[in-house]
């Protein structure tokens, strides 16, 4: 507890894993409501407008809650992360400063008018207003990922006279591999989270007998969607990024598999306890030669163990690594699963009279949610025991002048602020879901 | 190329200071301008589709400071590290207050908001004026570039210093005064009937207060930093951004004696913009100032970014900077005329 070290990244973990909770759903929802806007400009799309505007709701007080839990990340660079941003600020303030400049004015500037102003705008002027916001916060999802890409496969820069990086190449830096790669697999992975989160609400007023009409428009177009975007998290985005850390970071590698011998024909482990003390995996179910196809396409690649990295070189949480890894892999895949048999009664008609399937619908849309999760755990603790990939080390990364009894204070202070905030925040969601969405007309006479 | 950054850094955070400061102001003042519910959510309609987007442009010099001054930046929020977790607090509860108060009718509901919009508004102007007052009075900085610096010492503004002293304070209640007064200026500008004539009434009252507090400000300053007054005497710009500032003054006072509205705010504005520019043109290129035997100040060129890069940065910014520019434009235009008392926030 006296070390500061792992108090910045136990405040910064937490701050940043309660805030995404809610950009990883805006972000998926935008589109989705972008969606739903577009049908409701057809004739008679009334009802896909009407759909709309409840998501909208929702959207607002997700998107509210992201923005007051965002703006303590920003300011964590500076706070916690001091070495870190006077190491690598010349390289990674440009995408943290273009967020501001393109995303964020983008996103608050339509915010008030797509939640209050629909009549104001009327309906191509609405549409164009959720298109700002789905644009503003994939813009922002973007800058934030190609930063993070920086700190997982540093390129474009170089080391200054003074020992600080410098860029050198902006479009190497802001167009690098990782970020395309990593970026398409977590937006996918937000569609994914909000179409759970859309086809649940359809399948839960389906279940209750109540605002029929809507809910067939949610399990519709959260199943489709949902659908797709689970199959495109795996393939091609999961798979690239998995190519691209095998090949970039083979420590981080060995670590999510448990995975202490090198060689051909390496097996996948679908479960089993990695014994980090005495080096092998304990209790494992494991298919053969798959790893080295996921890896490198080849079925007799050799896939490099942990003994084969110094210890001082691996991820320094191999359990967690390990468990995050595979929750979020075997979650996604029974994500898919879900998807793939909802879409098929679905496209049969038969969605809304299966009891089950509405069940299993309405229960599993926090899965999703853990999995991205997961998956970011997976990519940070990979990534450790670096801040910046062979270059920083997160022990370094610290700022000097603030003690771990400082760090602990706001820790402490912000956990007590943010649990209120989560009781408040569902508090308001549950409001919104009794209240149902509801037509024009009946929207007018509760605002009177 | 560090100048340019240094002023697009500055313009930035003026921005911030006078865009968020009439929500700010609106914030502070709501309780005593607006009684009932209705002119509460009179108020929260004026600034509703305008704060968030003005928060924005903290973030935005926040990223200005970032590409264009690392070193400076990770010094100087680190070293402030307990009051800026207090004003991110702050920020968080009064976006939360905004935001989430009108979701449900509920007097208890809304009034425990309003509470924390008020309380949340006026700490606010005090941390960033305390700040700034830590930054005109100097900080203690090391010789390898790092401080830390307590809540509060003894109050006297001498080493050990802390982020609260008879003169950052005094910044601070000049700047919660000096926003209220904005605030009020604004919400004179955009609401009708009561909410409106009281926000006039408090506006003028608040501003002669400012007018009051300057030069106590002014000399106070130089009694902190011997080398503030010889600065602006011998700037010519800043001579001129002081006379925008006393110009906005006036502005406001003819504007209020006259009834016209808009002038009077603008004329807050321009009080702001040249007050905040006329400081930052009196103490570059220093951007923190170093107190103590051995500390050496960091400057714009000492904790600079590389100016290669930033001259990349600053390709990038010629194009978003417009973007951002015109989004305001629409949103004025959209939200142009008085603010009704409408469905903000309702569900």
């Amino acid at each position: 507890m006296g070390d500061p070290a792992f108090l910045h990244r136990l405040q910064f973990a937490f701050t940043i894993i309660y805030h995404y909770l809610f950009p990883v759903l805006t972000m998926g929802l935008a589109l989705l409501v972008v969606i739903m806007k577009l049908l409701g400009l057809r004739p008679g799309g009334e009802a896909w407008n009407d759909a709309a505007r409840f998501w909208i709701r929702i959207f607002g007080i997700n998107f509210a809650v992201g923005v007051v839990t965002g703006i303590p990340m920003e300011f964590q660079f500076g706070t916690n992360w001091a070495r870190f941003s006077s190491y690598a600020g010349n390289v990674v303030g440009h995408t943290l400063a273009m967020e501001g400049l393109f995303a964020f004015f983008l996103e608050s500037s339509f915010l008030s008018l797509l939640i209050y102003g629909e009549k104001r705008l009327g309906r191509v002027g609405h549409t164009l207003a959720a298109f700002a916001l789905f644009a503003g916060s994939w813009l922002s999802g973007y800058f934030i990922i190609a930063t993070n890409a920086f700190m997982q496969h540093p390129v474009g820069h170089a080391v200054a006279e003074n020992g600080t990086l410098r860029l050198v190449d902006f479009f190497a830096f802001v167009l690098s591999p990782w970020a395309l790669a990593q970026y398409a697999h977590n937006m996918m992975s937000s569609v994914v989270t909000a179409s759970f989160v859309v086809a649940a609400l359809g399948a839960f007023y389906t279940l209750e007998g109540r605002h029929l009409e809507p809910a067939r428009l949610f399990l519709r177009l959260g199943t489709a969607a949902g659908l797709v975007s689970a199959v495109l998290v795996a393939f091609p985005t999961g798979d690239v990024q998995a190519k691209l850390v095998a090949r970039y970071q083979p420590v981080a590698l060995a670590a999510m598999e448990g995975r202490f011998e090198s060689g051909p024909q390496a097996e996948m482990t679908i479960i089993g306890q990695p014994n980090v003390r005495e080096r092998k995996l304990d209790n494992p179910i494991q298919v053969p030669g798959v790893l080295s196809v996921l890896a490198y396409g080849h079925f007799y690649s050799n896939v490099r163990g942990l003994n084969e990295f110094p210890e001082a070189d691996w991820p320094d949480n191999v359990e967690l690594l390990y468990y995050s890894y595979h929750i979020m892999v075997g979650l996604g895949t029974i994500l898919i699963a879900i998807m793939g048999i909802a879409s098929l009664l679905a496209w049969l008609g038969r969605l809304e009279k299966s009891w089950i399937m509405l069940w299993v619908l309405m229960l599993a849309f926090p899965f999703p949610y853990i999995a991205v999760i997961a998956g970011w755990m997976s990519a940070e603790l990979g990534r450790q025991p670096w801040l910046v990939y062979g270059l920083m080390r997160t022990v370094d990364g610290g700022s000097p002048s603030v003690h771990s009894g400082t760090v602990l204070f706001t820790l402490l202070g912000t956990c007590g602020l943010y649990a209120v905030l989560g009781v408040l925040f569902l508090f308001l969601i549950f409001r919104e879901i009794e209240h149902g969405p509801r037509p024009h007309a009946a929207e007018d006479a509760a605002h009177a | 190329m560090l100048e340019i950054w240094y002023a697009i850094a500055v313009f930035m955070l003026t921005a911030y200071v006078v865009l968020d400061g009439f929500d700010f102001g609106a914030g502070a003042l709501h309780l005593l301008v607006a009684r009932s519910d209705a002119e509460r959510r009179e108020v929260l309609a004026a600034i509703g589709p305008f704060w968030d987007g003005n928060e924005v442009w903290l973030l935005a010099a926040g990223g200005a400071l970032f590409v264009g001054f690392p070193r400076v930046l990770a010094s100087g929020i680190s070293g402030f590290y307990f009051a800026i977790f207090m004003v991110l607090w702050c920020i968080l509860l009064r976006g939360i207050a905004i935001e989430f108060r009108s979701h449900v009718k509920d007097a208890i509901w809304r009034a425990t908001w309003d509470f924390f919009f008020c309380v949340a508004s006026v700490l606010l102007p005090v941390f960033f004026g305390a700040a700034l007052g830590n930054l005109l009075r100097g900080v203690p900085l090391q010789a390898d570039g790092w401080f830390a610096l307590a809540l509060f010492t003894d109050f006297t503004a001498r080493n050990p210093v802390g982020i609260l002293d008879w003169y950052t304070v005094l910044v601070g209640v000049f700047a919660l005064t000096a926003l209220a007064g904005h605030g009020a200026l604004f919400l004179n500008w955009k609401t009708q009937g009561p909410v409106q004539e009281r926000s006039r009434a408090a506006a003028r009252k608040l501003y002669v207060a400012v007018g009051v507090l300057w030069p106590v400000l002014t000399v106070a300053t130089q009694w902190v930093d011997r080398g503030f007054l010889p600065a602006l005497a011998s700037r010519p710009l800043a001579w001129l951004l002081a006379g925008v500032a006393l110009a906005g003054l006036v502005a406001v006072f003819v504007g209020l004696a006259g009834g016209r509205e808009l002038p009077a705010f603008l004329g807050s504005c321009a009080f702001l913009t040249g007050l905040s520019w006329a400081t930052a043109a009196c103490v570059f290129p220093t951007m923190l100032r170093a107190i103590g035997p051995e500390g050496v100040s960091l400057t714009a060129y000492s904790g600079g970014g590389d100016p290669r890069g930033l001259g990349t940065a600053l390709v990038w910014f010629c194009v978003g900077f417009p973007l951002a520019i015109l989004y305001f434009v629409i949103v004025f235009r959209l939200h142009r005329g008085k603010a009704v008392s409408g469905a903000y926030g309702e569900s």
